[in-house]
């Protein structure tokens, strides 16, 4: 029968004949099974609560990687100090198309990786050498920072399991010393501290110590990698263990695995903005001319109603 | 006959007087009603119940407690499983609507508050993920940042900052979803039940 063979205008009240419906004994009963179904999935399957990564975790587990981040956080060439905004204006960071999108707002979380992560935590140590080190790097150039700690840098990679390097052609300034007490700090949880209360004393924004971890090279993203939670493994949807995660991000994570956003340098960009679109689409979805039509041309609802259905053919 | 000028009158004819006490709280519906593809509307308002208790008591008791704590885990563990819950049966709702063809007779706007309740609910339950507290909300804030960042976005609601995070999640958007759902399940009420497609015909 086709839709303008109608009987009933659905804007009508219905009229039809009827059958008895206990709304409140059928959302009591709703609550109770839903209720007794999820308690009985959490004393199966529990929930995962994998303990959070600290710098102090990350100097004990893996200093080397530490020290060489910390090194790229001097020299202005780790990820953050590169990002562009809301942090720092370093670059201009993800675009679509001409619309730089990742400018618009400025820099509203200021971050300055070597003041910040580096040589503000140092300066709350109460030792004569590392003061010293300190004072020198706040007195050299830039120029000269950047040479010292670029060349450190540069030596701990041809040397990737170093804690230190001598400094045989005088050539590294005062990183290297730098580097040995911020380590330290790091190993004994001071640094943890020191990163989450440099804006307040009762921290609740862990953007500074989660942006240093962030950069690391090695310790954080293989620990993410082992979990199976990279971008390219589903991570977005994913979370550790075998839980099943946020399943409802499938699309968004699926976005990911293929060309040509795979392989975009703008992907987030344009993932962001093609969820926003199918979003909007799926909102106004009533209104769209040939996606409307799909329920009439693919009968599902028979199925859904084939006992009205039934009935009416009886 | 002249509309009133007083705006409790105004509020009422536009609210209260629209609906029947039948329609708010029915003992009877339309006889298509049959099919078990109704139940996942009403299992979805349950699972929210199920997170709504289960988010208090996590709530009442701190963000630090469930780490510490086996019932706490046990309350985190049963918040984490109404949410899948959630989801699913939302979706199973969404698309039993969509070949239901629901808006028709005037239910846009009930379809429309319904796919806003369900991408509230992705955001919901993202910064959920956020405020967890372990390694989890650690990888997830650093990588949704980029996103958020990519859209410009991240300068306001920045993932790293769990402060910001949990207050949205344990008090801006509860408010929202539950807003938004009451807002959904009236406009079901006043609209009833959309009928069969060839008893109801036209969009």
């Amino acid at each position: 029968m086709s839709p303008a063979l109608s009987k009933h205008d659905p804007s009508k009240k219905w009229s039809g004949p009827t059958r008895p419906y206990d709304l409140i004994k059928e959302a009591v009963i709703a609550i109770v099974i839903v209720g007794i179904l999820a308690g009985g999935l959490a004393a199966v399957f529990s929930s995962p609560d994998e303990p959070a990564l600290t710098l102090k975790s990350w100097a004990l587990t893996d200093p080397a990687d530490f020290v060489q981040t910390a090194t790229s956080e001097l020299a202005g060439t780790s990820g953050t100090a590169g990002y562009g905004a809301p942090y720092n204006t370093a670059s201009d960071g993800q675009v679509l198309g001409p619309l730089k999108l990742q400018k618009w707002a400025g820099v509203r979380i200021p971050i300055n990786t070597a003041k910040d992560f580096v040589v503000k935590p140092l300066t709350i140590l109460p030792d004569a050498a590392v003061q010293t080190a300190v004072n020198a790097w706040n007195v050299g150039s830039a120029d000269e920072q950047t040479k010292w700690a670029t060349s450190y840098g540069d030596a701990l990679a041809k040397s990737p399991k170093a804690l230190s390097l001598p400094d045989t052609n005088n050539s590294y300034g005062p990183v290297p010393t730098m580097i040995t007490y911020l380590l330290g700090m790091a190993i004994n949880g001071a640094l943890d501290g020191a990163l989450t209360t440099s804006d307040t004393p009762l921290p609740t924004d862990f953007t500074k110590p989660m942006l240093f971890i962030a950069d690391s090279g090695t310790y954080f993203p293989d620990y993410a990698a082992a979990r199976h939670l990279h971008g390219d493994q589903w991570g977005v949807m994913n979370e550790t263990g075998s839980w099943p995660g946020q399943s409802w991000l499938w699309l968004f994570s699926f976005f990911y695995q293929v060309e040509p956003f795979k392989s975009s340098e703008n992907a987030d960009t344009w993932v962001m903005g093609l969820l926003g679109v199918l979003s909007v689409a799926l909102i106004f979805l009533p209104f769209i001319p040939f996606i409307r039509r799909i329920p009439y041309k693919i009968p599902v609802h028979r199925i859904i109603w084939r006992n009205w259905y039934r009935r009416k053919q009886d | 006959m002249t509309k009133s000028k007083m705006w409790t009158v105004r509020v009422r004819e536009a609210t209260v007087e629209k609906f029947e006490p039948t329609d708010i709280l029915p003992d009877h519906q339309p006889a298509y009603v049959t099919s078990w593809i109704y139940v996942a509307g009403v299992a979805t308002i349950a699972a929210f119940v199920s997170l709504f208790i289960t988010g208090l008591v996590l709530t009442l008791e701190g963000p630090a407690w469930w780490h510490n704590s086996s019932v706490g885990h046990y309350f985190n563990s049963v918040h984490l499983w109404s949410v899948e819950l959630f989801f699913v049966f939302m979706v199973v709702h969404l698309w039993g609507k969509f070949w239901m063809a629901a808006w028709r007779g005037k239910r846009m706007m009930t379809w429309i508050t319904g796919v806003v309740c369900f991408l509230a609910s992705i955001i919901t339950g993202f910064t959920g993920y956020l405020i967890q507290g372990n390694f989890d909300s650690q990888w997830i804030a650093t990588q949704a940042k980029d996103g958020f960042n990519a859209m410009g976005i991240g300068a306001y609601f920045n993932p790293l900052n769990t402060g910001q995070a949990m207050l949205i999640h344990v008090a801006l958007l509860p408010l929202v979803l539950g807003g938004l759902i009451g807002w959904h399940v009236i406009l079901v009420r006043r609209h009833g039940v959309v009928p069969p497609i060839e008893a109801g015909g036209a969009e």
